[in-house]
């Protein structure tokens, strides 16, 4: 693979995202270099999962402006399909797959290998699902096929098969979201390697984890959000895991509210 | 073997055949005289297809998790567009169109209703019965158009015409069966419907866009009840303006009784068409075996009603078991 001619593989700038008065984001300036693995760390509610549904197409910002490979991207022209052909892809936590559906339809869902009149060909489908099953997420003898219905399956081999479609498609981008998130310790560490392999091939990773000792361990680069605004970015090795935490409890301490309510809690 | 001959028997329709199979054996032996003869399957083969049709719109729309209780009024509306058309302008084939132009459009708007404004379905589409069953009542003046002259026409023949004993529409039915079949289960369509059933923000996040199809999924639907409205007037030669009364149970009974899963992400085409022929064998049969007729839908319903509670257990039970696999394997 030559060296590709670009500096960012995504760059949004300028981003603002409002649900009727609430703001969800805002003065968002955030990009992911090709090779580099940011780790995007806040609390719940931040803007974390808004932001990357932005940036995969799921939803449209109020405002801002989207860049991938250094070109400007229309929001008109952009969707979960053109994020897709531009080798964009996302394993969300829980809501990737159809529980009911069987795994060689969720692996091709949304770009099933079709004839001209759009009838699927199951056969080949099941068979290139049999193989990444087999050979690229390693489910041997686990009972697992291409038949199998996501139902059936634990978290972690969930996440395995999202993980598992998102490296068939030959992403350049790759955005998870918590994807540890209710695994037995075990099957973390399988998901920590996934995202050391994608540093590996010479891909880029989004990585959106609560756990901080795991995203910085692997991240290039952590982007911290507070109510929906960048606060911070830490380069690797600026902080340490502690110096990491006291950070963001620090940040948690003075928020107006929760300062307001330490005042009245502690009338010295 | 293929795919589809292996799946076929597996997945779909074995229990729903031998249930079929066992009421064609009970009937036998209570009205021997009606069961025993060839006509009795004949006139279901005249009267199961509109219901079928119906069926098997109802089984896509119930898979990606939606309702459409519009389609009596559908039979009503399109059914007057084709008897007017006929008796006014003698359009044969363009009143064949028109009738399912107008299905199309109760069922686009529909889809804009559910899709576009967000109006559950089973509301949206209880209303449009309303105003399209009002609309119909209103613009027929109330009255029934006799159409017997249809029956000199090519249509007549073409839609319901006669091969032997046979009738044609069953012929259209079982085509428009198969067709479904490999839309719902083969197509990137019925793909799509599925996983809207199953979750309609995995469907969004895997790059389905799901307004857009549930706008198609409706105005389907519409037009699958609009021909069923053209084979229904078609054989009855009259239209009248309460001539899609009735179907509701029967049709979404259909579906049921099949094994569709009443919470989305799963049909059965197969399920749909012989739960057809299994409402009507048991309309024919309560009155061939001497009860009377107005019994007949209290026992439909609660057939309709204790085929949803076996397909509910059953789905619990296949819940239950993958959770025992689970535990397991762990």
């Amino acid at each position: 693979m030559g060296q590709p001619d670009f500096q960012h593989v995504v760059r949004l700038v300028d981003i603002e995202k409002s649900y009727g008065n609430v703001r969800a984001l805002s003065d968002i300036n955030f990009s992911v270099g090709r090779n580099e693995i940011v780790g995007l760390i806040g609390d719940n509610g931040a803007g974390k999962s808004t932001l990357i549904k932005i940036m995969t197409g799921v939803d449209k910002p109020t405002a801002g402006e989207l860049y991938i490979r250094d070109r400007k991207v229309d929001w008109n022209d952009y969707s979960v399909g053109k994020a897709h052909e531009l080798r964009f892809e996302t394993v969300y936590q829980e809501k990737s797959l159809g529980e009911k559906q069987p795994l060689w339809r969720n692996f091709f869902v949304g770009r099933q290998i079709t004839n001209r009149l759009g009838f699927i060909d199951v056969k080949r489908q099941k068979a290139i699902a049999d193989d990444i099953l087999l050979n690229q997420i390693g489910f041997r003898g686990a009972g697992i096929n291409a038949d199998s219905a996501v139902a059936q399956l634990s978290g972690g081999e969930r996440q395995g098969v999202a993980i598992g479609r998102a490296m068939h498609f030959d992403a350049d981008l790759i955005v998870l979201d918590e994807p540890t998130v209710a695994l037995a310790i075990s099957e973390v560490r399988k998901v920590l390697d996934f995202v050391r392999g994608i540093k590996e091939s010479g891909r880029a990773c989004v990585y959106i984890e609560h756990n901080l000792a795991h995203v910085h361990e692997l991240a290039d680069r952590l982007v911290v959000l507070d109510r929906g605004a960048i606060v911070a970015e830490i380069g690797r090795g600026e902080m340490t895991l502690i110096e990491l935490t006291n950070f963001l409890i620090e940040l948690q301490q003075h928020r107006p509210a929760d300062a307001a309510a330490k005042r009245a809690s502690t009338p010295s | 073997m293929s795919a589809l001959s292996k799946a076929l028997p597996r997945i779909e329709g074995v229990a729903i055949i031998s249930v079929f199979v066992a009421i064609v054996l009970v009937f036998m032996v209570l009205a021997p005289n009606v069961f025993l003869g060839i006509r009795i399957y004949m006139s279901f083969l005249t009267s199961v297809p509109p219901v079928l049709v119906l069926a098997l719109g109802l089984t896509m729309v119930i898979a990606a998790g939606e309702i459409d209780l519009s389609f009596p009024s559908v039979i009503a509306f399109s059914g007057f567009i084709f008897a007017f058309l006929f008796k006014t302008y003698e359009l044969t084939w363009l009143a064949v169109i028109g009738a399912l132009a107008g299905g199309a459009l109760v069922g686009f708007v529909n889809g804009v209703l559910v899709a576009r404004i967000g109006v559950p379905s089973i509301i949206a589409t209880l209303a449009t019965q309303f105003f399209w069953g009002g609309i119909t009542t209103v613009v027929s003046g109330g009255l029934s158009y006799n159409i017997r002259a249809v029956k000199d026409e090519a249509i007549w023949h073409v839609f319901v015409g006669r091969i032997g004993l046979l009738p044609v529409q069953a012929l259209w039915a079982s085509a428009l069966a198969i067709l479904i079949w490999f839309i719902l289960n083969r197509h990137r369509f019925g793909e799509h419907l599925l996983f809207i059933g199953d979750n309609a923000n995995v469907a969004r996040v895997v790059g389905i866009n799901v307004d857009r199809e549930r706008i198609k999924l409706f105005v389907l639907m519409g037009v699958l009840a609009a021909f069923a409205a053209v084979l229904l007037t078609l054989e009855n030669k009259n239209f009248f303006n309460t001539q899609g009364q009735g179907f509701l149970l029967i049709a979404l009974a259909s579906v049921f009784i099949g094994g569709t899963s009443i919470f989305g992400g799963q049909a059965t085409v197969v399920g749909s068409f012989f739960g057809a022929f299994i409402i009507g064998m048991i309309e024919a049969g309560l009155v061939a075996s001497g009860i009377q007729g107005f019994w007949v839908r209290a026992v439909v319903g609660l057939v309709f009603l204790g085929a949803v509670i076996f397909h509910l257990r059953m789905e619990r039970v296949n819940a239950s078991g993958s959770f025992a696999k689970f535990f397991g394997r762990g």
